[in-house]
């Protein structure tokens, strides 16, 4: 695989900043977009342009035949069994809440339990809180171990019967950690819960199949994965999501409307009311395309490189400490603290030297306080990054290492 | 090597201050206090104020965490306020918030002695809350009667 040549494919990368060339290690806020992408949504608001689903006019057509492509590319890309599995959101945020407030608020009596883990982001903790307080269940967390794991020995007390849901991350965005997605939602089967996966940084990063994951479901963004912002997916297994009542109510997901009362439609147009973002959603089809033509098996492997030879090279600066893992075994970031620089400095500094990081909690605050620490900086890459770039990041965490002692 | 920007905001006064806070500590009761904290960059500050008699700020500490700036603001701060009334030390945070943010020249650019090596956060408006933090805690202090 050139990765070189790859590289050239995003033409935001060429650029200087601050009068040193770009090295953009900030891929776990948001990814940056490949020209196969761009052009898909130019060549979409310059010829197909128009709504989805119910005109009979060449333009809605076109529009609605490359939304419905996306929905079927989507299911394949993660494994669905049918496209009719795939609900299109804004993003991982936006998922994550439909399942609060549909199946959660239909399922989770007083009494109940919705268990998550000490490391989720707050998008995958405050709607919990909030379908708490709607309905008196009670929001219990698995810990962390120092080595940013999930406690074994917890998971086998907190996840009872009792447990009606259990929603964790797939891979961290502060830690990088792996969780072992399959095997905790195979004992969340067997205690009956039903297991929302959290899919926003592993998406786009290593190949999915939800079906062998066995997860209820799957939420992620397409900004995270070379996809546009503003569209995200929802995937949920067909036999909960018929029983799911509707979120948005409006235009596109009933069937019939009278003064009284309405009747809706089938998933996934159950959720999907209002005018859709259907040039996101056809970016996000163009997304797929490319990431699958590269193979996610490969984007696995380069990011596990990339993501090593970082933590390696990253360990060479005298008072910094990477959170997380130990191990290889780590999603594409290290987070990490310097006992010379606050994280906004840092970013600060680097930045002015042309590298973009990340600097604070990182949308997860209660995980800072778990490692009593006020923020950390990350550095997080994707498969267009080198190996030269990382170089440049141990190099300016040297540098700002003599500026700022 | 590096911009002028960045050394601009980050003076050797400033860093110093930062590494070496001058007044850090907590003043015993009877004192005025506030917390301050910037949420979104998870700075925090606190600032205990003792006022006399006369409205003269007679002692005035801090302890907090956070970046570089929002402690050596902090630091600055108290260095230039204590022994100040009420009213000079409004004047004086007022001056203060036209550097730091480019809005209109200081009245008085003297009183603010070294506070002017911050003017550097004017080219980073991201920073400004960081600057501003511990003057708004003090603020907050001195209202809290």
């Amino acid at each position: 695989m050139d990765w070189h040549r790859i590289r050239s494919d995003f033409p935001i990368l060429d650029q200087q900043v601050n009068g040193h060339p770009l090295v953009y290690l900030d891929n776990a806020a948001s990814s940056q977009k490949p020209r196969a992408v761009i052009q898909t949504l130019s060549h979409y608001y310059e010829r197909d342009n128009s709504n989805v689903h119910r005109a009979l006019h060449e333009l809605s057509n076109r529009a609605t035949e490359a939304f419905e492509a996306a929905r079927k590319k989507a299911a394949h890309f993660i494994g669905a069994a049918s496209d009719d599995e795939i609900i299109f959101t804004r993003g991982t945020t936006e998922g994550i809440n439909l399942v609060a407030n549909t199946w959660g608020t239909q399922n989770l009596r007083a009494g109940d339990v919705i268990l998550i883990t000490g490391m989720e982001h707050h998008s995958n903790i405050v709607p919990w809180q909030l379908l708490a307080q709607r309905t008196g269940a009670t929001l219990k967390y698995i810990p962390v171990l120092d080595d940013g794991t999930l406690d074994e020995a917890s998971i086998e007390t907190l996840l009872t019967e009792q447990v009606k849901l259990f929603a964790f991350v797939h891979i961290s965005n502060s830690l990088g950690t792996i969780n072992p997605a399959k095997e905790l939602c195979t004992k969340a089967r067997a205690v009956g819960a039903v297991t929302v996966l959290d899919g926003a940084q592993s998406a786009g990063h290593m190949p999915i199949d939800v079906r062998d994951l066995g997860c209820d479901f799957f939420v992620f963004s397409g900004h995270k994965m070379c996809g546009p912002t503003g569209i995200g997916v929802l995937y949920g297994r067909m036999a909960l999501l018929e029983t799911m009542p509707p979120w948005h109510g409006g235009g596109e997901m009933i069937l019939t409307v009278s003064m009284e009362s309405s009747t809706y439609k089938a998933p996934p147009h159950r959720f999907e009311a209002g005018t859709p973002n259907i040039a996101g959603v056809i970016g996000l089809g163009a997304a797929i395309d490319y990431l699958e033509a590269i193979g996610l098996e490969k984007i696995q492997r380069h990011d596990h490189n990339l993501t090593n030879y970082a933590v390696q090279r990253m360990g060479e600066v005298p008072g910094i400490r990477i959170l997380g893992p130990q191990g290889g075994h780590r999603g594409a970031l290290a987070a990490f603290h310097l006992d010379f620089a606050h994280p906004h400095d840092l970013v600060e500094f680097a930045n002015s030297h042309g590298v973009a990081m990340r600097g604070g909690h990182h949308c997860t605050q209660p995980l800072m306080k778990r490692f009593k620490v006020p923020g950390t900086t990350r550095a997080s890459f994707y498969f267009y990054n080198t190996l030269e770039e990382i170089n440049r990041l141990v190099e300016v965490l040297l540098l700002a290492r003599k500026f700022f002692t | 090597m590096l911009s002028d920007d960045l050394r601009d905001l980050y003076q050797q006064v400033i860093l110093d201050h930062s590494r070496n806070p001058r007044n850090s500590g907590e003043l015993p009761p009877p004192c005025l206090h506030a917390h301050g904290d910037n949420p979104s960059c998870g700075d925090e500050i606190d600032v205990w104020v003792r006022v006399s008699d006369t409205g003269h700020i007679d002692d005035l500490k801090f302890t907090g965490q956070g970046c570089a700036i929002s402690q050596a603001s902090a630091s600055m701060m108290t260095q230039k306020i204590k022994g100040k009334s009420k009213d000079e030390a409004a004047a004086v945070r007022e001056d203060f918030r036209r550097v730091v943010m480019g809005d209109g020249a200081p009245v008085n650019e003297d009183a603010l002695g070294e506070l002017i090596l911050l003017e550097g956060v004017q080219k980073f408006p991201q920073r400004v809350k960081c600057a501003m933090l511990a003057w708004r805690a003090l603020e907050q202090a001195l209202e809290s009667k």
